[in-house]
């Protein structure tokens, strides 16, 4: 279940946008990947309910950009962690900017998004989006930081590399 | 699988028997989506919405590792008291299940387990271990907008799943599937689609042997379009159906829901009297906290009573099931095609999909072929902007078709919400409990106000 567009190299890089193993959801994947599309990136989405082992072929066969992973059915906590180290731990992915977002876990809880944000961090990832706007990807993207370097001008009231944000509203 | 544990059924248990029979004295069923990980607490929400001031039935929502059939990451899960997102039935020990619903599921408080699994084998064990007959699901619904599992993989599951369940009337409980078909991605699918794949699960099920089922059909973006949708649903349920064997089921709406109270009390209002006004006979329902988290028991209870409330001020339209209407046109073309494929349905719908007889705007399942667009009018009817090759005589589509934008897309996906909890004119702020709704907050395209003002 590859949704790749034809047509020539895109100049900005291929982005890898995934779910995790076990969310079926695939409305937020849709969306991201036309937000970055239309902003010059090559986007492969890999669907929903994506193996671990599957995503890390993918990746390692695709060499991306970045990798852009998004869950909502409140696993993506427990599910990220799990597949962070599973990434990193192939050398040709140590570097690859890797970033998570979406509604991460089934508690709704400042201080327990917080605490989740700097583990998943811990585990591998370069920046956390947790109940944030697609378009803080956007944003992310724009500052140069795909590195994962903490970005001054990045929208975020926790952390650095994390954004958390009222979820609902429309950017 | 008659392991030793197995438990007996509960006789005279029969979902389909205690909804219809609710529905022919006047009253609307109403069920939540519930699911909790923890056996006492899905006891307490089980309980709870036995005791709440509406007639219901319960609901065990299963967590998504079970779905899947993940069973390492439910174990560690488990093992690290890592919250889930539903009820791990298969897991758990059937004692500890038959514990948690013991003295709640009966006759009078059928239970209805819910889940999304295209590959359900070891649920439905589950299942007929504890007595319960009562489920919902379909080979398309359950497989479409759930996973990966190939589409004829998960037909072959449910064609063998569906008949296993039909031999629980031997055992004395007549068993009951409703179609999730209805359902389809849980937003911007045409009503026409998702009444054609609703009875085609339907006659999935009946084909294989369950005789008691109910057809979905969850509230879109235009109450009058959904009218139309539910009765071009009955017409066909009475054209394919034998009468008596099933009831339609409309769900509060399953897109981007309103994030605040008033909006998400407004939403549920619409999808009550949608439900009574056209005859449907069961209500599942949505909450205040839908667009942020699993609902607490409480906020479920309110939605349960809040339904039930609009529900009895509410009588049905008068309008006839047998109405023509472009719903009904474009469903009976698509069933029919489907069924031209040939008898045995499962592979007709297996067919159908390869052909693209049935496409599912913007589902990227591989065995979709994903032509199909669909998009919002002016008025806020979801309408097709390309039908690919579905076997529409009429093509729906009235502007070329072109790649959509993520601005637009946003804007389809957030016109209910964006409705809903837009505040206008006189209404009063709506804190808290539930709220009155009032006449034109509703859907574009409802009932006229005259009809909609009393009481409410
Ligand atoms: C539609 C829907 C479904 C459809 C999905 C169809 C499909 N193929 O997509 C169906 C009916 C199949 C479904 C099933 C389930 N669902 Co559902 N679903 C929804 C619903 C109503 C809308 C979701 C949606 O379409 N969003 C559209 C996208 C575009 O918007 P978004 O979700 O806000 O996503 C944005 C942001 O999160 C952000 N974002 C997301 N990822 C990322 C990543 C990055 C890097 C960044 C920066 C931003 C970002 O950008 C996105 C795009 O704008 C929500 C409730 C709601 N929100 O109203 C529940 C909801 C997400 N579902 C939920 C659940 C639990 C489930 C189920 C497990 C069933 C259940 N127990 O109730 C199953 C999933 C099974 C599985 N294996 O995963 C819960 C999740 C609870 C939680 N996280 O705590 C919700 C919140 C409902 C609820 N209140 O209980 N669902």
């Amino acid at each position: 279940m590859v949704n790749e567009p034809a047509g020539p190299p895109a100049p900005r890089g291929t982005v890898v946008i995934s779910s995790v193993a076990s969310d079926a959801h695939t409305w937020n994947l849709v969306l991201l990947q036309l937000l970055l599309e239309e902003m010059g990136y090559h986007v492969v989405n890999l669907g929903p309910c994506v193996p671990d082992a599957l995503l890390v072929e993918e990746c390692v066969l695709r060499r991306p950009t970045m990798v852009v992973v998004s869950s909502i059915n409140g696993h993506g906590y427990t599910d990220g962690l799990r597949l962070a180290p599973r990434l990193r731990a192939r050398p040709e992915l140590a570097a690859t900017p890797l970033v998570i977002g979406g509604k991460l876990d089934v508690v709704e809880d400042a201080a327990e998004r917080d605490r989740q944000s700097a583990a998943l961090l811990e585990a591998g990832f370069d920046a956390v989006f947790a109940d944030a706007h697609a378009t803080d990807l956007c944003r992310y993207l724009r500052s140069g930081d795909s590195a994962g370097q903490p970005s001054g001008q990045s929208v975020g009231r926790a952390a650095p590399r994390t954004v958390a944000g009222a979820q609902g509203t429309t950017p | 699988m008659n392991g030793p544990r197995r438990a007996a059924v509960l006789p005279g248990v029969d979902f389909g028997e205690f909804v219809r029979g609710r529905a022919a004295a006047g009253t609307l069923v109403v069920q939540p989506r519930m699911g909790f990980d923890h056996p006492r607490k899905m006891r307490a929400g089980l309980s709870a919405t036995r005791s709440a001031a509406a007639v219901t039935v319960g609901t065990v929502t299963l967590d998504s590792y079970t779905r899947l059939r993940d069973d390492a990451a439910l174990a560690d899960a488990l093992a690290r008291g890592r919250p889930l997102n539903g009820y791990p039935i298969v897991a758990h020990d059937p004692a500890v299940t038959a514990a948690m619903l013991a003295g709640l599921h009966g006759p009078d408080f059928p239970v209805q387990v819910r889940h999304g699994s295209a590959v359900p084998q070891d649920i439905f064990e589950a299942l007929a271990a504890l007595g319960l007959n009562a489920t919902e699901g379909g080979p398309v619904s359950y497989c479409l907008p759930y996973g990966r599992t190939p589409l004829e993989e998960s037909v072959r599951n449910w064609t063998r799943c569906v008949r296993r369940f039909a031999e629980l009337r031997e055992e004395g409980a007549e068993p009951h599937l409703e179609t999730f078909g209805g359902c389809l991605m849980g937003q911007l699918c045409p009503p026409g689609l998702l009444v054609a794949v609703s009875v085609l699960e339907a006659l999935f099920f009946q084909q294989h042997g369950v005789r008691s089922v109910s057809l979905s059909y969850a509230q879109q973006t235009h109450a009058g379009q959904d009218r139309e949708a539910v009765a071009a649903l009955r017409r066909l349920c009475g054209e394919l159906l034998p009468a008596g064997s099933w009831h339609v089921v409309v769900y509060a709406y399953m897109g981007l829901y309103p994030v605040t109270a008033h909006g998400a009390h407004r939403l549920l209002g619409a999808a009550a009297e949608l439900a009574v006004r056209s005859g449907a006979e069961r209500l599942i329902v949505k909450t205040v906290a839908e667009s942020r988290q699993i609902p607490p028991i409480e906020e479920n209870v309110a939605a349960l009573e809040f339904a039930a409330a609009v529900a009895s001020r509410t009588a049905r339209d008068g309008r006839s099931d047998t109405e023509d209407s472009e719903t009904y046109q474009e469903a009976a073309a698509l069933v029919h095609a489907v069924l031209g494929l040939g008898p045995d349905l499962g592979r007709a719908l297996v067919r159908a999909f390869a052909r693209g007889y049935l496409d599912v705007p913007y589902c990227v399942h591989p065995d979709n072929r994903g032509r199909t667009r669909s998009r919002l009018d002016g008025e806020g009817r979801l309408r097709w902007a390309d039908t690919g090759a579905l076997p529409l005589a009429r093509n729906g589509s009235d502007r070329v078709a072109r790649g959509v934008t993520s601005a637009e897309l946003h804007a389809d996906l957030h016109y209910v919400r964006r409705t809903f909890d837009r505040v206008d004119g006189e209404r009063a702020p709506l804190t808290g409990g539930p709220a009155p709704v009032r006449a034109r907050e509703g859907l574009p395209g409802g009932s006229s106000k005259a009809d909609r003002t009393e009481g409410l």
